[in-house]
């Protein structure tokens, strides 16, 4: 297999995919065949010495066939933790319970041997720092050829071949030229360029971007998102997007779910999230993004305190001390991550109203000091 | 009008750099006459890509390393002639907070001794007088000195980092403050909390302030005025209102354009061919500051690009076409400079996303 279609349309592996799930070419199309499926995802860190830290607790969300879902949450809201569990990147003092199916198959429990056929082929991921996920002393080119070889039988010649097909398709100037090159000799934007190129390489059904565009300028940071729904449009693959940037979801993502201390506090259609938050705390995130309709020299909506230690028991809702909504039952009881509406799950006790038209005269409480 | 805080006048700087591995040498043209003053209580913020000299622009103005030519003045001194002692003083009301919180802490000292060595070398003997400031100091940023002083860099959070860096500076009572992506790395609820510090302190303490940053969606709520810069040099200037709402340099619509906007979400996920930044998808990358191009140096990547561009270098005007500064809605407003051949006329107010959101009611404005 040397991949030739990959540049014109879809690859060999990716054609088996858009075959399955039909219609996945356009955004508002049916859903495609569910790709990874999260169920009751739970990591917990046993740190030695010290208490343990539940990083994700009972997280659940699938990513349908030519969908993009984005994790949105602070730092050390588990986002991180959930998607190397997914890849099975976890150090072994991890302890990883629920549920990963990939296209049915299930990944919690599987040898490191087996593991490592999924990975790559099936899951590939690219992370926020390029330059530190290539090697250094190699050409780029190989390190693409290599990560052909690992997966497919192909020579030398075809992986060669294919790394520059993948160039290509990244839109990397000079792709030729690019595969004798060293990481240091190109450019941010370029380096994850090569990065998607090795990700891509054996047509993967799932993309993992875990701050792919972080460490990048806002023009890079365009023009790589674009690249990357053009890809998913063309060769149907699935992304999860991870980010702490909701501005970012809200562009590029189908569905957003939010973290917050290792649960999921809301999810819903991107749409819908942004028309009808609920939850307080996927308010204050949307409230704090910097935006450009600001004006100058207004405060932002702010929210105190951090983070709960996930150390420690939390008996209630974990963004109840910060709050401004919060009520007694809060601190004590744990509000259930329900289905209120079809699509929009949400964990609240005391949710924001519902609707555009009842939003306006009673949001006040979630926006402390803004006005 | 009253001389302003600080005047840079065409500052250049420039970096020799050997060549190695596959690497060309040369000279970095790093900053090349740059120009812009910036009023007391004001503050400025400076946009542009990696490598597009904004860093090295704002170490100019510290003098660290002093620049290749042109000069500083700041608060009506001179600063070129300056060396040693007199520099050290006239710097000390120019202080500066870096993008990374840990790594411009000393990670051995306690965050009292942190804040306390500024007014150690401004000369404050007394112990308990040291104290009681670095106390007043602590409490300025939104922490306590009895918890929080002999806290490590390592024990702290990111924010409170930041507040930190932001005391230490504060400790040599500075007129500015240049902030070089000081909120960059920060979450998005830390990143408001200390925008909104750092503007408490300077309607508090009459601070000016220089941003430094890639964002223009980032300092938009800081800003009184926007300078874009594109490698080494000015594209744009003006009145943070004229820039965003009114911009007349391509570069500067490409970097409004990349934004990521949440009032986008909207109209739910667009293709990929309703994306920005399509056309300089394989173009994009910025041109190396060791060869720029002749005439204007965002040529390459520049939609608008003639043959003009190539051979003469725009220089940074009233742009043309328009009546006196401050007429009419085709015009600029006054202040508003532009370096190019071709500015664009007719923008459509990019800042006017704000009515689809208005309209949900959810709008954090």
């Amino acid at each position: 297999m040397t991949g030739a279609g990959a540049a014109a349309g879809p690859g060999p592996a990716a054609a088996s995919v858009a075959a399955a799930g039909a219609g996945i070419a356009s955004p508002p199309g049916p859903t495609g065949p569910t790709v990874l499926e999260v169920r009751d995802l739970s990591v917990r860190f046993r740190p030695r010495g010290r208490d343990e830290v539940r990083a994700v607790s009972g997280l659940s969300y699938s990513v349908p066939a030519g969908r993009t879902v984005a994790i949105i949450g602070e730092s050390g809201s588990g986002k991180t933790a959930s998607s190397r569990a997914i890849m099975g990147l976890l150090p072994r003092s991890a302890q990883v319970s629920g549920s990963v199916t990939l296209s049915g198959t299930e990944l919690i429990g599987l040898s490191p041997r087996s593991l490592r056929r999924y990975r790559g082929q099936d899951v590939a991921m690219i992370f926020q720092d390029p330059a530190r996920s290539l090697n250094p002393t190699m050409k780029v080119g190989p390190q693409i050829a290599e990560a052909v070889r690992a997966h497919q039988k192909v020579s030398r010649a075809a992986a060669r071949e294919r790394a520059i097909e993948l160039f290509q398709l990244v839109r990397l100037s000079a792709p030729a030229q690019r595969y004798n090159e060293y990481p240091h000799q190109l450019s941010g934007g370029m380096r994850q360029r090569v990065m998607i190129a090795m990700a891509l390489s054996c047509s993967p059904k799932l993309l993992i971007a875990d701050e792919a565009t972080t460490a990048l300028d806002v023009t890079t940071q365009a023009r790589i998102m674009r690249l990357l729904t053009e890809l998913q449009e063309q060769l149907g693959m699935a992304i999860l997007m991870i980010s702490h940037d909701l501005g970012l979801a809200a562009c590029y993502a189908d569905e957003v779910v939010v973290m917050y201390a290792g649960r999921t506090v809301e999810r819903a259609p991107v749409r819908e999230l942004f028309r009808n938050v609920r939850m307080p705390y996927t308010s204050a995130l949307l409230g704090a993004v910097p935006r450009l309709d600001r004006a100058a020299h207004t405060p932002l909506p702010v929210v105190q305190g951090r983070p709960p230690d996930l150390s420690a028991d939390l008996a209630g809702c974990p963004f109840a001390p910060r709050c401004p909504r919060a009520g007694e039952k809060c601190a004590d009881r744990q509000p259930p991550f329900a289905e209120h509406k079809p699509g929009h799950w949400y964990a609240c006790w005391y949710p924001l109203p519902d609707g555009p038209d009842a939003a306006d005269g009673s949001d006040g409480p979630d926006r402390e000091g803004q006005r | 009008m009253t001389e302003p805080l600080l005047q840079a006048r065409e500052l250049v700087q420039e970096f020799a750099v050997r060549g190695q591995g596959g690497m060309r040498g040369g000279v970095v043209q790093a900053v090349s006459g740059v120009s812009l003053d910036i009023a007391g209580g004001e503050t400025l913020s400076v946009v542009g890509e990696t490598g597009s000299g904004k860093s090295t622009l704002a170490r100019s103005i510290m003098q660290a390393p002093p620049p290749k030519s042109g000069e500083v003045v700041f608060q009506g001194t001179s600063m070129r002639a300056l060396r040693g002692a007199a520099l050290r003083d006239a710097r000390r009301s120019m202080q500066m907070i870096f993008q990374d919180p840990y790594t411009s802490l000393d990670p051995l000292w306690s965050v009292t001794r942190i804040v306390a060595e500024p007014l150690l070398a401004a000369g404050m003997r007394d112990r308990g007088k040291r104290r009681q400031r670095v106390g007043e100091l602590l409490e300025q940023v939104g922490l306590d000195i009895s918890v929080h002083g002999p806290r490590r860099a390592r024990e702290l959070s990111g924010g409170q980092c930041q507040r930190v860096a932001i005391a230490r500076a504060l400790a040599a009572s500075p007129a500015l403050i240049i902030a070089d992506e000081a909120v960059s790395s920060l979450d998005v609820l830390v990143q408001a909390q200390v925008l909104n510090l750092l503007e408490g302190l300077r309607t508090s303490l009459g601070l000016s302030y220089l941003f430094i940053a890639h964002d223009l969606a980032l300092v938009k709520q800081v800003s009184d005025r926007v300078a874009v810069m594109y490698l080494g040099r000015l594209c744009e200037i003006g009145p943070a209102d004229e820039v965003y709402g009114n911009p007349r340099h391509p570069y500067t619509v490409e970097l409004l354009d990349a934004v990521p906007r949440v009032e986008q979400a909207e109209l739910g996920k667009r293709p990929a061919g309703e994306l920005p930044a399509g056309a300089l998808s394989t173009a994009g990358d910025p041109a190396s500051p060791v060869s720029p191009p002749s005439g204007c140096r965002f040529r390459t990547r520049c939609p608008r690009a003639q043959s003009r561009c190539a051979a003469e270098t725009p220089a940074l005007t009233v742009p043309a076409g328009t009546g006196p500064a401050g007429t009419g809605p085709a015009g600029t407003g006054p202040g508003h400079l532009v370096a190019c051949h071709f500015p664009l006329t007719d923008v459509p107010d990019v800042t006017g996303h704000e009515i689809t959101i208005k309209e949900s009611g959810r709008s954090a404005s």
